[in-house]
Order: structure tokens, then C-alpha cells, then sequence
């Protein structure tokens, strides 16, 4: 799968109470969360964000609470991926478990990209291109379980085939 | 003691080969593990109800070994809260999950689960909860996970992890007075950073951890999450099973690290000269001691929460505030985790000093901790708290702030007005 689209780039250790703050927690629906996303250390971001925007960020993205808001708010703002060095561990599987699609890659990136606008994305390859410079970027492909997982459809797909429903 | 055979593993690859029928795991094995105990909150659940009832099932895979808290914002704040509540209730109802802990009878969820005894060594726990890995201190292998996992489990009663290497944590040396395992592990985090032990297990060990009571040991492994760890844990001693008696009625098998497990890493911290310590906002992991912190004024103190909710926490804190007010300018709360501890505070007295040192008190909740409700700060405001986060907003307004200390710093600073060493006020 291909994703071309605008980036906004963040730092490392980007927590779930910055992704969407606890306030609006008494709320499952995507939508509403996405009218939140990022608010608290970014105040324009909801307005500005749009459908097939990409995130670069980088170590540690997503560290804090298990709160699958986070990935969902993220999903909800229609997010394309989220490139970063690291992910926090319990954002990392929340994310492949609800099928938004993220890339570890171990290049800082956020350096890498900083001042251009676009990058373009090889999802199963894993590769995103510089579209300024042509520079190819790798990132870690997933284990073959985890793809496994994510070309199901994700974990609630992937347990209905195992329960044969 | 139980005899260590020499394999070259630790508890938690021992835990997990074990529920998932193998001989051994190592270090990045991807596993399907049994899960024993599988844990909701009323933020949480609601997303992992609706998942699950795209499953179509009508049963759980075991209705005892699923536990629901409705503890984030509850007393229900307002009437969206109230209806996740509502969903946790109904769902209790319908599968027979009879650990549902209804308002009145609840808790915390981690300061709730141990103390009901339903947690032992040897178990395989997830939540839906970042701090799920409080149970470690009990010798289980317990890790947060979000709610699509949750649903799943309780599906399938087994879940997928990838077997994590371990760091082990020495602690030696005398503990100073003052000090608590929230001073430990502020400074372990300080040392290592937020991301220091992620994906990681975290074993904390040494002559000291060997002293430090169950309450200690609980908020120890309950904050591991905020160096990224996948787990922390304390090997079973004779604290836990004296912990664990009178609690737990049926019999478990302790596991334990062999004598020649590999570790990623090996730490180890002297503490026998360690202050107090405080986490300044925004990161746990901008740790400095209390000497460093002096002279910061605060408008609200919060003592509470999963990690610094216990009688311990609020025993040391009534020694502190006995015969005292809080500072005029400060506002004090102070959260019993659980309907026993609160219970138990009013026995001892606690209560009594807590309300004439003119601290508001609170049935258990998680509220502040996550600026969910009960004291949420206004813009400008400053807490200091014994909860264990304090990004950008965590208690409420962006443009808050949040310091993070042990029950004793915050007794003591919430009378002085600022914060202090406890042995200034003492």
C-alpha cells in the first residue's frame, strides 16, 4: 500500500495525555477524539489536520497511558501513518491491534524531514521516500505474525478467524 | 525458599513459558500465552465491550477470571461517564463476571485487585490499563495493554507477547528515613529515563528491596510503565506470602529468576545517602532530590492514587500532618485507595487527623491523578502529588503544572505551602 501526504513533525516522547487529553475520555467515538488531537501541546492542530496527513515524530511516540483513544483520536483525525524512531510499547500494539498503520524507523527522521512538506510511503516494503530529495528511508519491517495480523484486518478480524465466526 | 534450577531464565520468561505450554522462551520469542486474569476500567472496558460484541458470543472464555473497575471517573462526573459506567454494569450482569466492583465496594483497580486477593505469584495478568504492572510486586507477570487486546482475551482467554529481556535493578544499603519505593523508583526512572527499559522487564532486586514492605514494593512496580517497562517485578519472599495470607485461599507455585538468568543489564544503586525525591514537570523522568526543590510553591497537594494510595502512604502521612494545618493557601486531598483502606484509616484515627489538618477526603478514586475530576487545576496552578505522571495537563489545565513525591514530601509540603523535606516539619 502507498501513502503520499503532508507531514507534521513532533519530538520525542510524545505522551497519550498530549495525543488526547484525559478530559475526553468519556468518549469512545473517533470523531470527537480527533476534535482533540493533539490540542494540549499543539492548540491549532485539530483545525489544521487533515484526511491523509502523515505524523513523524520521534523515540518513544505514544508513552504513558494504555488508553487506545490515543491511536483512535489519531485514526479518527484520518492520519494516512505515524513514522517514529520508537514506540511507546502498549501505543505500538494498540495501534497494529486497531489497524492504524505506523513505521519504526531508526533513522532520526524527524531531522531527516525537517523543512520539506511531503513524503511519500511504501507500506509493505516498508520504505518512505524524501519527495524533495529522493532519499529512501527504511524502516523496521514487522515480524511475519504481526503481518499476519495487521493483513486480517486487524485483531478483532484476526480472532473472529479463530474462533470461525 | 523455593530451589532455583539453573535453566538461565528469569521469572518472567519462566511465567510466560510456562502458560504457554512451553519448555522455555528467550528474549523475543512472539508467545500465545493463557491469560489468568483479565482487567477493565470504566475508560477502558466500554471500547473493549464494543470490540468483543463484534465477536457475536455469548459467553466469555471464564467469567472469574475477568475483573471490571468502574474507579477512573466515577462517582460518575457527568453523565457521558455515567453511561460508560452503565456499559461495565450491564456487562457484569450479562456474563456473570462477579468481579465487578460497584461503587461502595470498590477501589482503585490496583491497589483494589491485590487486596481482594486475586492476585498471586505465578500468574499471567493483563489489563487495560498502563499500570496493570503494579502486580509484579506480587510475583506475577501482569502488563498493560489496550482495549482491543482486553477484548480479545476475554474472548479467547490467551493473548499474544513478545518475551521481553530483563533489567535488574540492585538496590543496597540502608533505606534513609523518609525514603519509600516511590523515592527508588523516581530515581530509577531519573537515572534511566522514560524510555529507558521499554519493551523491557524490570527486576528490582538487593538487600534493600528485601526490607522494603509489600506497600512500597507495589508502588515500585506499579511506576515501572513510566520508564516504558513492559513489566516490573519483586521475586517472592517471605513479604509477599505473609502479603498474600489470609488473602488468597488457593494454593500457587512461586516462580523465581535462576541464579544464572541472563539479564540485558544490571543497575545498581547505593541508597543508603538518598533524599527524597521529586519529578518535575513535564516527565517523570526529570527527577531531582527534594534539596533541589525547595522554595516551589504549591496551591494543591494530592495524596492518592494507584501508587501513593495505601494505608502505608496515609499512615505516614497523619504522622506528618498530626496536630498541624495545611497552609492556608494550599488545598489538600487525600484518597483512600479502596473502600478497606479507608476503612481501615478511620479505625486508626487517620480521618480524624486528615479533616482537623483540614484536608478534604474522598471516597476512592482515580480523578485528579488523570485530571479527571476532584481537583483539577486551573491554569497558572501548582500540585504536588503522589500520583505517578506529570505531563503537559495531566491534572487539568495546560498551563498546570504537576510534581511528583512521596506520601511524606507531600504531607509536609501541603503544610508548609511549598516543597520541603519532611524532616523540616517533622
Amino acid at each position: 500500500m502507498k501513502i503520499e501526504g503532508k507531514i507534521w513533525l513532533f519530538g520525542d516522547n510524545v505522551d497519550t495525555d498530549a495525543i488526547i487529553a484525559a478530559r475526553y475520555l468519556n468518549t469512545v467515538d473517533p470523531a470527537e477524539l480527533a476534535a482533540h488531537l493533539m490540542e494540549d501541546i499543539k492548540p491549532d492542530f485539530p483545525d489544521l489536520v487533515k484526511p491523509g496527513d502523515i505524523l513523524v515524530a520521534g523515540s518513544n511516540f505514544g508513552c504513558g497511558s494504555s488508553r487506545e483513544h490515543a491511536p483512535l483520536a489519531i485514526k479518527g483525525a484520518g492520519i494516512s501513518c505515524v513514522i517514529a524512531s520508537s514506540f511507546a510499547r502498549i501505543f505500538f500494539r494498540n495501534a497494529i491491534n486497531i489497524g492504524l498503520p505506523i513505521l519504526e524507523c531508526t533513522d532520526d527522521l524527524s531531522n531527516l524531514v525537517s523543512g520539506i512538506d511531503r513524503l511519500s510511503i511504501n507500506l509493505d516494503q516498508g520504505t518512505i521516500e524524501n519527495l524533495q530529495n529522493g532519499e529512501i528511508y527504511h524502516a523496521t519491517p514487522f515480524p511475519p505474525f504481526m503481518q499476519e495480523l495487521i493483513n486480517s484486518g486487524g485483531l478483532i478480524e484476526y480472532v473472529k478467524a479463530r474462533l470461525g465466526k | 525458599m523455593v530451589k532455583k534450577h539453573n535453566t538461565g531464565s528469569t521469572m518472567v520468561e519462566k511465567i510466560l513459558a510456562k502458560n504457554a505450554s512451553l519448555d522455555k522462551v528467550k528474549p523475543g520469542d512472539l508467545v500465545n500465552a493463557r491469560v489468568d486474569l483479565a482487567l477493565g476500567n470504566d475508560i477502558t472496558a466500554p471500547v473493549a465491550i464494543k470490540e468483543f460484541q463484534r465477536f457475536g458470543l455469548d459467553r466469555v472464555f471464564d467469567p472469574d477470571k475477568i475483573v471490571l473497575v468502574p474507579d477512573h471517573f466515577t462517582p460518575n462526573k457527568d453523565i457521558a461517564s455515567a453511561e460508560q459506567a452503565k456499559v461495565l454494569r450491564l456487562f457484569a450482569e450479562k456474563f456473570g463476571i462477579r468481579n465487578y466492583f460497584e461503587v461502595g465496594r470498590m477501589g482503585i483497580e490496583h491497589a483494589l485487585l491485590p487486596e481482594q486477593g486475586l492476585v498471586w505469584p505465578g500468574m499471567v495478568i493483563i489489563g487495560a490499563d498502563s499500570h496493570t504492572c503494579t502486580y509484579g510486586a506480587l510475583g506475577a507477570f501482569a502488563t498493560g495493554v489496550g482495549s482491543t487486546d482486553l477484548a480479545a482475551a476475554m474472548a479467547l482467554g490467551e493473548t499474544w507477547f513478545r518475551v521481553p529481556s530483563t533489567l535488574r535493578f540492585e538496590y543496597i544499603g540502608d533505606i534513609p528515613d523518609w525514603i519509600g519505593g516511590k523515592d527508588l523508583i523516581l530515581y530509577t526512572i531519573g537515572q534511566i529515563g522514560v524510555d529507558g527499559a521499554r519493551y523491557k522487564a524490570m527486576e528490582f532486586a538487593g538487600s534493600a528491596i528485601e526490607k522494603l514492605s509489600m506497600d512500597g514494593r507495589l508502588t515500585m512496580a506499579n511506576m515501572a510503565i513510566e520508564a516504558g517497562g513492559k513489566c516490573g517485578y519483586i521475586q517472592p519472599d517471605d513479604i509477599t506470602f505473609k502479603y498474600l495470607e489470609g488473602r488468597v485461599a488457593q494454593s500457587y507455585s512461586p516462580v523465581y529468576s535462576d541464579d544464572n538468568a541472563e539479564y540485558e543489564k544490571i543497575y545498581q544503586y547505593d541508597i543508603s545517602r538518598l533524599e527524597p525525591q521529586i519529578a518535575f514537570p513535564p516527565s517523570p523522568d526529570n527527577v531531582r532530590p527534594v534539596s533541589e526543590a525547595r522554595e516551589i510553591k504549591i496551591q494543591q497537594v494530592v495524596i492518592g492514587s494507584c501508587t501513593n494510595g495505601r494505608i502505608e502512604d496515609l499512615r505516614i502521612a497523619a504522622s506528618l500532618l498530626k496536630g498541624k494545618r495545611v497552609h492556608p493557601k494550599v488545598r489538600l486531598l487525600v484518597i483512600p485507595a479502596t473502600q478497606m483502606i479507608y476503612r481501615k484509616a478511620i479505625e486508626e484515627g487517620l480521618m480524624t487527623i486528615f479533616i482537623d489538618a483540614e484536608a478534604a477526603v474522598s471516597t476512592p478514586t482515580c480523578g485528579p491523578c488523570l485530571g479527571g475530576h476532584m481537583g483539577i487545576l486551573a491554569s497558572g496552578e501548582r500540585a504536588l502529588a503522589t500520583t505517578n505522571r506529570n505531563f503537559i495537563g495531566r491534572m487539568g489545565h495546560p498551563a498546570s503544572e504537576v510534581y511528583l513525591c512521596n506520601p511524606a514530601v507531600a504531607a509536609a509540603s501541603a503544610v508548609a505551602g511549598k516543597i520541603v523535606h519532611p524532616g523540616e516539619v517533622f
